[in-house]
């Protein structure tokens, strides 16, 4: 079937199988390859993107059901003038990230999180990034990157 | 000012935060068009003979080019330990996840339906699915061995040993088989030149082992074969090297005549990558009621797993036994097994976190059993200041250390004597929810393999460098670790540092990365090159300036070369030497030791008394590696350590049922460690250098977790050691915890 | 990873849904937030040929307060229900239970409809619908009928809704002034329930110590005849069979629904 998904601002229209997953469609079709795969069981969270701007976990949505609306990737973070995200600022600036893997997920989730609660505490900040896998950096300065990209205070 | 020892955010993250890294399954590089893709069928039974492989179905499926078993691969057999490790399963599978079959298809989505339409019968075979049955011998999984344990060490044992020893104490511990589980799964994707020439793309923390070891397999000289490392989504000793399947992937593609990608699913992941830890350890200790340890024994029994590619882990294990303390009596042993379960190779700590959880839950059971505060009982044995180097029982050499500063340090961060307080108050009101207090006080051994890394440097024309490391970072932030301090060393900018590592056509000597050893080796091959290329610098600087060489320096923070003492008569820059020769250095650093980090963790617990739910409150570390580089990215690998530490105390099982069934085998099921189990991290520096390294320091990369894990362990029994619980195995889940209660409480 | 093949349909409206589960019967699987549907299909355990995306039906996307009954469309996702603010006031339990059940990018896709039909034994939400006694609103061929939540869940996974039914709405009474509460039990706050305990009011409700969600019956009656929390409780697990895991043991379960029922009571200002 033909697919077509707004993916960063831009509309990629391909003809896929009907089982293809929103993961691949984002990363074979459309070319984005900074969403990672990280499981089989929508446990990691790796392959988080926006769809409609809230989070959702695209190894467990169908191309066929992101047909005619908006992705956002880590691609497409960046503001139209080319500033990084505060996020993305963030991440950089906290240590929030070491091999990389999980990050474009963690910071789509993280966008999703302050998207809906722009002030958390840092617990709130832990509980929203439950369902977001990381090995190498323990959670801390994860939160670090959240809590500073939302303008709150953090005491390294 | 030097920028060595200021926290300087990493170069690595430009790319990560705004395209995503480059890992093996991103490449799109023109020798892989036309990549088939590949798959593994994989062994769902624990132990079985293979009765038949009807491979028609699959080969007819869409998309299929080719459907590869042992029949098939034509490879000399290669051997795990004694025994050979087939490529694919030949006759025989041992472990539920063995490789048995290899599907290629045209296209990834039709890999699942083909790879299901290869019809295996198998004949079930008795299963040896734990360590004891293992020992037992009732089946023996390699007849030809004529026993399961192999690789046997140690144990010349004196029975009198703690004949004078007012109290004993004697507990056997599982130090339980987890799953490394990096975020990134295993991948490759491999193609072979028309010049005869494999490349293989590798998610590997090593990429000259690499090609060593798949060029032995396949046969042929390793100059045939390029490896090449893209980014890598975390390691933790699980890359090192490569696995079989890379072998086969390279046959297979020379075979089909078809570049190759692979990447596994998760769910094969955790039975298929190599698991970690995986010991059942004997403590005996035994000393005197003023706390004074007289006597320990450790014995060691190492599941090997299905195909035995790791053994020198319980050796290691050994070597730490003692780990901070000094007895005058030290006996140890260590065998490995064979089981019908996944392959154990090293996982963030290899041998060394098995050794300090040993012995420091051997510490704490002394302490119970003798009525002394478990800090006090440390401090009582700890290796003194003055006792270094310090020559342990075992065989190591222990360059510098400060213990019982680091326990101090630790303890006086966190509040004991309140925390000890509160502690007494909840007991005393009978709060269900109970605390506890975890100490570890630990020592470890990074570069322990002494084997040496290669450092290459190139001043080019322009007065930019290009560094080319032999290790191979994978998320530790090694690149801008070296560029700070090779910036530093040279007087280059930063910006005009490039760090090229993991190509084995531009780096073809090297160890790479593992057993922490990757600043104190690779950054000191670096500083011996540097200072090789510092003096071809002043050399051709003399001339320019008409001095001797010997009146040269380099003025390193402008970055120039000027006469000592008379910057006026003129400086000559980098690129100015540059462009007159080339400078260059080629170094193999093999003059580093052994080093050993050390430190103590606090581990601060609440114990649901009711549903034995154990929160971790805060954990409290000292971690000392010597001089801090980047304090960032030391920072970094403390709290990833800390993280994997705690999980493994806490939540963390590979589970294996009677029939050698994995029930914890996707990441719905295996208890990966997440945000909301774990606090906020407490840390306290300490500096305490080396003498081993050109570089002073030690490696950070495992410490915290070999640390963490015994902390955590020990505040849970100590939460529950005043309702007759004296030990409870790890993970501390809440079923165990509520059975070791029920059972303190049947017991009285 | 990758689902077994199938054609994937999408309708627009409850009618078009009805016709084309109608048209396929078994061979169909109707697809709401996915949330439960494609973890199976990808671990290959749910292998439908045909998928019914009923995701665009905005229609089934609502809560209503009408009467003294709350209406929720079936298509409803639990981030919508766990910030609704009719649900806030009149149904406060819902919402929080809502607000527990997976992360933030499962809350994100998945619907109140999709995690009833589906009678996961170890889910919220059933549990929470089954304590307030809702009514299940199905529609199919010959028209719509109700089905007391009591009925609903027959065993895991297996509730009476036929293959050309679809839900299409939850009923519950207005919970004014009850008094709640919830506990869920697990190793991490990401994990399926060990064991959850919800109480509504009168009702206590747990998870994952049998087959469906249960009533605590023994429990209710004598908190009806004046029990204590404590001696309320002590009665929770009488009626369950919870399953005998190696991460939780069915003694242990039966224990855990004591401990968490009377916590779940004294919390509900029993």
């Amino acid at each position: 079937m033909k697919v077509s998904i707004e993916i960063n601002g831009t509309t990629v229209s391909e003809e896929v199988e009907d089982r293809t997953l929103l993961v691949h469609f984002v990363r074979e079709q459309a070319g984005l390859t900074a969403t990672n795969i990280g499981c089989d069981t929508t446990s990691c969270g790796a392959c988080t993107v926006l769809l409609d701007g809230e989070s959702v976990k695209s190894c467990t949505v169908l191309a066929a059901q992101a047909d005619g609306h908006a992705v956002t990737t880590l691609e497409g973070l960046r503001g139209e003038d080319g500033d990084l995200h505060p996020l993305q600022r963030a991440f950089r600036e906290e240590h929030g990230l070491q091999c990389g893997f999980c990050t474009p997920g963690m910071i789509m989730a993280s966008a999703s999180l302050l998207d809906h609660n722009p002030k958390p505490t840092r617990q709130e900040v832990r509980d929203g990034l439950e369902g977001n896998l990381c090995r190498c950096t323990g959670y801390h300065n994860i939160v670090n990157a959240v809590m500073n990209a939302s303008g709150q205070e953090v005491t390294r | 000012m030097s920028i060595v020892g200021t926290r300087v955010v990493r170069i690595e993250d430009q790319q990560l935060i705004t395209r995503g890294g480059t890992y093996v399954e991103d490449l799109r590089v023109e020798a892989l068009t036309g990549a088939v893709h590949a798959m593994f069928v994989r062994s769902p039974i624990a132990h079985a003979r293979i009765a038949s492989v009807d491979t028609s179905a699959a080969l007819e499926a869409p998309g299929v080019v080719a459907v590869y078993t042992a029949a098939d691969v034509d490879l000399a057999p290669h051997k795990a330990g004694p025994v050979v490790e087939p490529w694919l399963a030949d006759g025989v599978v041992r472990y539920v996840g063995e490789p048995v079959a290899l599907v290629l298809t045209e296209e990834r989505y039709q890999l699942a339906d083909a790879a299901e339409l290869v019809d295996i019968d198998y004949d079930p075979l008795e299963v040896v699915a734990s360590i004891d049955s293992a020992l037992s011998d009732e089946t023996v999984l390699f007849p030809e061995q004529g026993t399961n344990v192999l690789s046997p060490h140690g144990g010349e044992f004196d029975d009198n040993a703690f004949d004078d020893c007012e109290v004993v104490v004697t507990r056997t511990i599982v130090n339980q088989r987890v799953a490394p589980a990096p975020l990134e799964v295993r991948g490759a994707a491999c193609a072979w030149g028309e010049d005869g020439r494999l490349t293989l793309w590798l998610s590997t923390q090593n990429a000259q082992i690499s090609r060593s070891t798949v060029a032995k397999g396949l046969g042929v000289d390793p100059a045939e074969i390029r490896v090449i490392t893209p980014d890598v989504g975390g390691g933790f000793g699980a890359k090192i090297g490569t696995d079989p399947e890379s072998v086969v992937l390279g046959w297979a593609s020379k075979r089909s005549g078809r570049p190759i990608r692979w990447v596994e699913t998760r769910s094969e992941n955790l039975v298929a990558m190599t698991h970690g830890r995986a010991q059942q350890n004997t403590v005996t200790i035994g000393g005197r009621r003023d706390g004074t340890v007289l006597a320990f024994r450790l014995e060691v029994v190492q599941d090997g797993g299905a195909y035995p590619r790791a053994t020198f882990l319980a050796t290691l294990t050994e070597l730490m036994a003692t780990g901070v303390y000094h007895f005058p009596k030290v006996e140890t042993s260590s065998r490995a097994v064979v089981t019908n379960a996944t392959p154990i190779a090293a996982y963030r700590g290899a041998g060394r976190p098995e050794a300090t959880a040993a012995i420091e839950r051997a510490m704490d059971l002394f302490a119970a059993e003798i009525g002394l505060d478990p800090a006090e009982v440390r401090r009582v044995n700890f290796i003194r200041p003055e006792e270094f180097p310090y020559a342990s029982p075992t065989g190591a050499n222990y360059d510098t250390g400060e213990y019982a500063k680091a326990l101090d340090t630790v303890l006086d961060a966190a509040g004991y004597a309140d925390l000890r307080a509160e502690q007494a108050r909840r007991r005393e009101s009978g709060d269900p929810v109970a605390l506890g207090l975890g100490i570890s006080t630990y020592v470890e051994i990074t570069g322990g393999d002494a084997a040496g890394e290669s450092g290459r440097l190139l001043i080019n024309p322009d007065g930019s460098v290009t560094a080319y490391t032999g290790s191979s970072p994978h998320g530790q932030g090694l690149d801008t670790t070296l560029t700070m301090l090779l910036s530093d060393q040279l007087g280059v900018p930063m910006d005009k540092i490039t760090i090229r590592h993991g190509d084995t056509d531009e780096v073809p000597k090297a160890v790479g990365t593992y057993g922490s050893r990757s600043l104190q080796l690779g950054g000191s091959a670096l500083r011996q090159a540097a200072d090789q290329v510092i003096d071809q610098a002043r050399a051709l600087a003399a001339d320019r300036l008409e001095a001797s060489p010997d009146d040269i320096e380099l003025n390193a923070e402008d970055g120039v070369f000027q006469v000592r003492g008379a910057p006026a008569s003129g400086s000559v820059s980098w690129a100015q030497v540059a462009e007159q020769a080339e400078l260059t250095a080629d170094v193999w650093f093999g003059d580093g030791a052994p080093t050993f980090p050390f430190g103590a963790h606090l581990a601060v617990v609440e114990v649901d008394t009711l549903t034995g739910k154990v929160v971790l409150k805060r954990i409290i570390a000292c971690d000392d590696a010597g001089p801090i580089v980047n304090p960032l990215a030391f920072q970094g690998q403390r709290h990833g350590g800390l993280g994997q530490g705690v999980a493994q105390a806490m939540l963390e099982i590979m589970n294996y049922d009677a029939d050698g069934n994995p029930t914890t085998a996707t990441l719905a099921d295996y208890s990966f460690i997440t945000a909301p189990e774990l606090p906020d991290f407490e840390l306290v520096d300490s500096e305490t250098p080396t003498t081993r390294n050109l570089l002073g320091v030690k490696g950070i990369g495992e410490a915290a977790t070999i640390g963490s894990t015994p902390a955590v362990h020990n505040a849970v029994v100590d939460a529950l050691s005043h309702l007759g619980v004296r030990h409870l195995d790890m993970p501390t889940t809440p079923l165990r915890v509520w059975q070791a209660l029920t059972d303190a409480r049947k017991a009285n | 990873m990758i689902p077994v093949e199938f054609a994937y349909r999408r309708v627009s409206s409850v009618d078009q849904a009805l016709a084309a589960v109608a048209e396929h019967g078994d061979d169909a699987k109707l697809l709401a937030g996915g949330q439960s549907l494609l973890p199976l299909m990808k671990l290959r355990f749910a292998a439908p040929e045909v998928v019914i995306d009923i995701g665009p039906l905005e229609e089934l996307r609502y809560v209503r307060a009408e009467g003294g009954e709350i209406a929720v469309g079936a298509m409803t996702r639990y981030h919508d229900l766990h910030h609704d603010p009719v649900l806030a006031e009149h149904a406060p339990m819902l919402a929080h239970v809502a607000g527990s059940v997976g992360d933030q990018q499962v809350r994100h896709r998945g619907t109140i409809g999709g995690s009833l039909v589906h009678a996961d034994p170890a889910a919220d939400l059933p549990a929470a619908i089954l304590a307030v006694d809702g009514v299940l609103v199905a529609r199919g061929p010959a028209g719509e009928r109700r089905i007391p939540a009591s009925e609903f869940f027959q065993g895991p996974f297996e509730t009476p809704l036929a293959p050309d039914e679809l839900l299409t709405e939850v009923r519950v009474p207005v919970q004014d002034g009850a008094g709640w509460a919830f506990e869920k039990f697990t190793r991490r706050a990401i994990d399926w329930a060990i064991v959850g305990v919800v109480v509504a009011g009168d009702a206590v409700s747990l998870i994952n110590v049998g087959g469906t969600p249960l009533r605590a019956s023994a429990t209710e009656a004598a908190l009806a005849g004046g029990a204590s929390a404590a001696e309320a409780a002590a009665l929770a697990a009488e009626g369950t069979s919870p399953a005998d895991e190696a991460h939780a043991t069915a003694e242990y379960r039966q224990h855990l629904a004591r401990v968490l029922t009377e916590r779940a009571l004294v919390a509900a200002g029993r």
